[in-house]
């Protein structure tokens, strides 16, 4: 036998082997006191419940593990759920972190003045709502149910809806719109008649070509797209990535496009302008179903990659070959709509412009572009109808940003600043589950708004900084400790998730569905919460779909089969669009009525002077927001936010990887805390990158306080999108501070 | 640009940035290994040659400093433990493998070789002992008594058993040093091939170390023995011998480094650790400055029949040798493979 | 039998996702991992090139670890898996040093900790924590001594690479490349 090195190695790994098992019989005298024991249920024997994530918007559904002593453990995805097929991402998988955060809100607070100095002080739940339902009567009273606006954000912000709706208020407002995807929702809806809502009907693990612009997929981890890209890569799909960042899915992909930020629309404008004079389009799809194409041809026409390459500073080449690439996958084609897309206040228009694109490459409707999804419709809990408000946030400054859908928190704050001198004042807030304070930019406005207020509710589960700001903070369990909504989302093929307490809440902590029916009782509103216990109202739903809690608790989730099979056009039918021509609009007529471009234009921004760079911001895997920057669990994988700086800035500034310093905006704004420096070639070297959630203000989080620095803090110059009223955050640039004068 | 990052995870301090997970116990444990298998060897070896009269402090005086030095680095190596309490797991099974058992079990059985060593010397060491003023007397009355002779030495056992031993010790010496001088070069090597064991980190793994550190040790013992020796003659054959060995360590560390950068790129980086690198001035100046050229100058002046104090070519030759070993763990720790 | 991971780097995007299952599922204390995430970029901008990377023991078949641990804690059990039992853990460091990818460190009770191959999940038939967390599908792990097995088709067909290959220490983590 020929004796090679592989041989050679597994004999020698043998003889240790056998030294240890010589050893064995000696250890056998080692009292079983001193062994270590592992105490780890098997998973097949585990206590477990069905909950869905609420770390992000997901919501993916999962089972919560329990150990042996009845503690929760662990947190695994659930194999039959569309939004995560048994695979939680690491903000999911932590979210245990959440639950054993030892500084979250305990019992309800109320703030006090003592020798002139504002404290908290705990009180009993009973006297808390007793206060909140006192202050809303008498500010029904003076100034009429509608001055009190709800701030809302996740599950738990539903109950309060309700409340809301049946005490009178329809100012009712969620950061997820203007202030991360109003833009896409009302392009989309302009030009397919159809807004995409969450998650995305986005047929990514069949695409042949994923355009991203800007999304960060991979770091943005939204769950159910990371795992299709992942699939798409698998199967040798194009990527091609527009970011001015090296972003993690730049480096997956075939064409990385490093554009100077805020010129997207350039660039958009001469991809269109390549596949119209190519002819790259898919012809019959657009003369079927399109509106507008030759207005569109003539409106590009001049819009060519020479053009945007002085925009841009993309090679024409390089656009060339990437509209070709669409081109060849056609209609297998993703121009992701992306969704944090409120950039620099013409976002409705660049939207506008994706849309457009992916009409001309046929993409919607189409196998590998966009389905058409379905969502189980549950039946709704019997309750009386709801007071008709005298006004809404739409009355505010009547006439602006007609587009606008859904509440605009920005507007409603507006209407709350003590120099507003509009008929329609907001007087007092109920902020549930949204940490306005790190979300909305601009924070001196805000916090100028809540100051004005008359009376502030804040209903957390952590003592973020909006609480604050609040006269009365009550702690609400999370989301492994309570019943909520049944999840019901639009997907592929429909389905529900259930969501049940794992455990008893911490502390004094109660879900948010006993607060609201607490508060509607000493209003008078008790008939709008009529049950015990909110699983009642699950039950009911769930009989009446042929399931019921019993059954749920068993499955966690259950797909409800398609009515149609209308997942993807059939290409024999002619399709009606919910637009004012029927059609896929590529010329907007619903835009030239109200007075704005019909079609998208490039319009030049501002650009940094010398010695600033422009701010931009996005995710890191490990953190949501500013919701998990205390996560004990999350903190472990990343405690704080770095700056990015390009290694030919750092040289300029003589500044070293891992230095710490401050930021100050081109408004004179300066960062309260100092940011570690990363010096990287990622990033251009007309801007700086930083995750957001991070520099936490309030000393009550012991982990999140002054790790790193709030990105929001730096971004006090919005640029307003007139279409849809949501807040442009990328327009501010920043110098660098390396000592901080006193 | 070339940036690595550990973005998550692995957030030990005791491995990140730099592996540190042996500290000052390693390298004093090392230190005094070596040089109690110095001393050791040197008593033995001069007792198989038949030379014992003419080495009185060699083989007599100096290896009562072995057993301290081994119980010392004990203690060391225990501090070093991060579960001490299971520490008598090392004598539940004997690992040819592994270079810390090897120590483990050859420190368990020179130590009592050692004091068997001293012992049968002891009468000579101790010839007068005062059983009545002197407070360690007092409380050996239990087994030594007090002769009233005019000999040499003026005590003896009490046990009878003691007496027997004694006795059997003195004349099977020469055995015994056979046993001693095999022990104490698997001790010497030890100390030596301890680190060399670890591949994973380029700066130890070279079979240079192996007899590098062995030298040293020797060279440590005989520094030692140079200042414990009244005996002139003694003195300057000792100095010829640590200043051969000197020699031999600067040799042996030129080939160390010209090896190293012959290697691969780990192995160059291991090198640049200590040309031009973090531990650049502390290497050069303690280890080869202070603790090899110097003393080996001071020496040859001796040779040369200059006066020089011999507490200073022994104290650098020391200091030398135990920084060598710290630098030698430390930066060793630091260097890893790239990947 | 012979267990082994393969880790698709064209799919990893270090999202750490694999270390919080594991630390969740092992009950690794916080503050302490026993898989990490790495990352190389190299290049010059817009040139650029990035490896992530999830690393963890490489279960070697040439196990230094085992090779210098003093007591037989560290040892090989079925399948190749390379296990330390605790309470024959002295805490000496050896093992620690003799690991070229710094796989080990000390758990805070004094022993020596460090991947499993989640032994105690994978001998029920299930896989390890962290492959079946991984959003990207991108860790396989299995009996590459199968040949119908998923790891050893993969090996099979695609271009791979195992890391500090000069340490001779046989690593049975595979990155595909
Ligand atoms: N881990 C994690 N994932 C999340 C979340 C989270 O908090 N944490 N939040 C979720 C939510 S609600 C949302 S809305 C999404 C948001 O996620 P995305 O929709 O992906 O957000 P973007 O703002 O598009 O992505 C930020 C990227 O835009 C790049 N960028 C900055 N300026 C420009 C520019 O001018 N042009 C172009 N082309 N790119 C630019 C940045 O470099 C960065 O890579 O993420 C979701 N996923
Ligand atoms: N500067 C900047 N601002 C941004 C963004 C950005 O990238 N940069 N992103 C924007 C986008 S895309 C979005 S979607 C928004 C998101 O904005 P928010 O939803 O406001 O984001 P978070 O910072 O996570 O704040 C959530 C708050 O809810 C609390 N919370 C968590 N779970 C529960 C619960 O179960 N019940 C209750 N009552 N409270 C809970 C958390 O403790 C935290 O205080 O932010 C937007 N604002
Ligand atoms: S994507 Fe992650 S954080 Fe969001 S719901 Fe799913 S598991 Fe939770
Ligand atoms: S979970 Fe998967 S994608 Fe995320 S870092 Fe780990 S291996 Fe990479
Ligand atoms: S990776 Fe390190 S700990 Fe794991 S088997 Fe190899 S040498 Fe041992
Ligand atoms: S630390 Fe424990 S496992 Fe490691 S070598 Fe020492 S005894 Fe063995
Ligand atoms: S195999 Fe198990 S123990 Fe090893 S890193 Fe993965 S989850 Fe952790
Ligand atoms: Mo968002």
């Amino acid at each position: 036998m020929k004796t090679t090195r592989r041989d050679f190695i597994k004999i020698s790994a043998m003889g240790a082997g056998g030294v240890m098992l010589s050893a064995s019989p000696l250890l056998a005298w080692v009292p079983s006191f001193l062994k270590l024991k592992d105490d780890r249920p098997d998973d097949s024997k585990a206590k477990k419940y069905p909950n869905f994530c609420e770390v992000c918007f997901w919501n993916c559904a999962g089972w919560v593990y329990m150990d042996k002593d009845n503690k929760i453990r662990k947190i695994i995805g659930n194999d039959n759920d569309p939004h995560c097929n048994g695979r939680f991402c690491p903000r999911g998988t932590g979210g245990v972190g959440m639950y054993y955060d030892e500084d979250r809100l305990k019992t309800p607070l109320k703030r006090i003045t003592e020798n002139a100095k504002q404290k908290f002080v705990k009180i009993s739940w009973d006297e808390a709502i007793n206060i909140i339902a006192n202050n809303m009567k008498e500010i029904k009273n003076k100034h009429g149910a509608e001055s009190i606006a709800l701030f809302h954000h996740g599950s738990s912000g539903k109950h309060f809806v309700n409340l809301f709706k049946a005490y009178g208020s329809k100012n009712i407002a969620v950061p997820a719109y203007a202030q991360c995807k109003a833009p896409r929702e009302e392009a989309f809806k302009l030009t397919f008649g159809h807004a995409l809502h969450s998650p995305e009907p986005l047929d990514i693990r069949d695409t042949k070509c994923l355009v991203l612009i800007g999304s960060h997929l991979g770091e943005n981890m939204h769950n159910g797209q990371v795992q299709e890209m992942a699939e798409a890569i698998d199967k040798d799909a194009t990527i091609i990535t527009v970011d001015p960042r090296f972003s993690t899915v730049a480096s997956k992909s075939k064409f990385w496009l490093p554009i100077k930020p805020a010129t997207d629309i350039a660039l958009l404008l001469s991809w269109i302008n390549v596949i119209i004079e190519n002819e790259f389009y898919d012809k019959e799809y657009v003369e079927k179903n399109t509106f507008g194409f030759d207005q569109l041809k003539n409106h590009v026409k001049n819009f060519t990659p020479e053009w945007a390459y002085g925009i841009t500073t993309i090679k024409p080449e390089i656009i060339r070959r990437t509209a070709k690439e669409m081109a060849n996958a056609s209609p297998a084609v993703i121009v992701h709509p992306g969704r944090h897309v409120t950039w620099y206040g013409d976002d409705t228009q660049r939207l506008r412009a994706v849309a457009i694109l992916n009409a001309l490459l046929g993409s919607w409707g189409r196998r590998g572009g966009f389905f058409n999804p379905e969502k189980a419709k549950l039946p709704k809990y019997p309750i009386p109808a709801f007071p008709k408000p005298k006004w809404t946030w739409k009355d505010i400054v009547p006439g602006s940003y007609p587009l606008a859908s859904s509440g605009v928190t920005n507007m409603l704050i507006h209407a709350s600043q003590p120099d507003f001198h509009g008929k329609n004042k907001i007087k007092a807030w109920f902020v549930v589950g949204t940490n306005l304070i790190a979300t909305i930019p601009d924070i001196e406005k805000t916090i100028k708004a809540v100051q004005n207020m008359e009376f502030v509710v804040a209903v957390d589960t952590m003592p973020a900084e909006i609480t604050g700001y609040a006269d009365i903070v009550l702690p609400e369990c999370t989301y492994l400790e309570r019943y909520d909504n049944i999840r019901s989302a639009q997907h592929r093929e429909p389905n529900i998730a259930l969501r049940v307490p794992a455990t008893e809440p911490r502390w004094e902590s109660k879900p948010g569905w006993w607060m609201c029916k607490k508060i509607s009782e000493k209003l008078g509103l008790e008939k709008y919460f009529d049950y015990k216990d909110f699983s009642e109202v699950i039950d009911w739903q769930l009989k009446k779909i042929g399931s019921s809690l019993e059954e749920m608790k068993k499955i966690g989730v259950k797909k409800i089969g398609r009515k149609y099979d209308d997942l993807f056009f059939n290409d024999n039918e002619t399709h009606e669009f919910n637009t004012p021509t029927g059609k896929i609009e590529l010329y907007s007529t619903k835009l030239e009525k109200l007075g704005f471009d019909a079609m998208p234009k490039y319009k030049k921004h501002p650009e940094p002077e010398d010695g600033y760079y422009r701010l931009i911001y996005g995710r890191t895997p490990a953190h949501t927001f500013s919701r998990t920057t205390n996560n004990p669990n999350l903190i472990d994988l990343k405690k704080e936010n770095d700056l990015w700086i390009n290694p030919k800035v750092a040289k300029d500034w003589n500044i070293k990887n891992g230095q710490k310093i401050w930021l100050q905006n081109h408004q004179g704004k300066i960062s309260e805390f100092p940011i570690k420096v990363r010096v990287t070639e990622r990033i251009r070297w007309d801007s700086v990158f930083m995750a957001h959630g991070f520099g936490r203000t309030d000393k009550r989080l012991k982990r999140g306080y002054g790790a790193g620095i709030s990105d929001s803090e730096m971004i006090s110059d919005v640029k307003i999108d007139r279409e849809t009223g949501s807040t442009g955050m990328r327009s501010n640039f920043v110098t660098f501070l390396t000592e901080l004068q006193t | 640009m070339r940036e690595e990052l550990i973005t998550s995870g692995r957030m030990n301090p005791n491995i990140d940035p730099v592996l540190h997970i042996w500290h000052w116990q390693i390298p004093v444990y090392l230190f005094l290994g070596g040089l109690a298998a110095g001393l050791l060897f040197f008593a033995a070896y001069y007792t198989i040659t038949g030379k014992e009269k003419k080495f009185q402090t060699a083989v007599k005086y100096a290896p009562i400093i072995a057993p301290i030095a081994i119980m010392l680095g004990l203690i060391a190596l225990l501090l070093d433990l991060r579960h001490p309490a299971y520490f008598w797991q090392l004598y539940t099974t004997i690992r040819l493998e592994s270079p810390m058992s090897w120590g483990a079990w050859i420190l368990l059985l020179i130590m009592p070789v050692s004091i068997v060593w001293i012992a049968s010397y002891i009468k000579e060491i101790f010839p007068k002992f005062d059983t009545e003023h002197n407070f360690i007397g007092k409380i050996l009355k239990f087994i030594i008594e007090k002769k009233d002779t005019e000999e040499e030495v003026n005590w003896d056992w009490k046990i009878k058993f003691l007496k027997i031993f004694e006795k059997y010790t003195i004349e099977k010496r020469k055995a015994l040093a056979w046993i001693m001088i095999v022990l104490s070069v698997i001790l010497g090597v030890y100390t030596g091939i301890l680190l060399s064991a670890f591949n994973a980190r380029p700066l130890w793994n070279t079979s240079i170390l192996g007899p590098l550190f062995l030298t040293s040790g020797l060279s440590t013992a005989a520094a030692t023995i140079m200042l414990m020796t009244k005996d002139h003659r003694e003195r300057m054959i000792f100095s010829r011998i640590d200043l051969l060995l000197i020699v031999i360590e600067l040799f042996l560390i030129t080939h160390l480094f010209m090896g190293f950068l012959a290697g691969s790129q780990a192995k160059i980086e291991a090198a640049n650790l200590f040309l031009g690198g973090e531990f650049t001035v502390t290497f050069w100046v303690n280890v080869i400055i202070l603790g090899l050229i110097i003393p080996a100058i001071l020496e040859a002046l001796e040779l040369l029949k200059f006066k020089i104090p011999v507490i200073l070519p022994v104290a650098l030759i020391l200091w030398g040798g135990i920084m060598f070993r710290f630098i030698m763990t430390e930066a060793g720790q630091i260097t890893r493979f790239l990947y | 039998m012979r267990y082994a991971m393969a880790i698709d780097t064209k799919k990893c995007v270090g999202c750490s996702d694999c270390v919080v299952a594991c630390q969740t599922e092992n009950n690794v204390p916080i503050g302490y991992a026993r898989d990490w995430i790495s990352e190389t970029v190299v290049g010059i901008y817009p040139d650029l090139d990035l490896e992530i990377r999830s690393e963890r023991c490489n279960h070697c078949i040439n196990a230094p670890c085992v090779r210098t641990c003093p007591t037989g804690a560290s040892h090989i059990t079925e399948g190749g898996i390379i296990k330390v039992t605790p309470f024959e853990c002295i805490g000496c460091g050896a093992c620690i040093e003799a690991c070229p990818y710094d796989a080990r460190f000390f758990h805070p009770k004094g022993y020596v900790e460090k991947c499993t191959f989640c032994e105690h999940r994978v001998k029920n038939g299930q896989s390890t924590a962290c492959a079946s967390v991984c959003p990207t599908h991108c860790i396989y792990f299995g009996n590459i001594d199968d040949p119908n097995s998923e790891i050893a088709k993969i090996i099979a067909k695609r271009k791979y690479k195992v890391l500090a290959q000069e340490a001779g220490t046989k690593p049975q983590i595979f990155y595909l490349i």
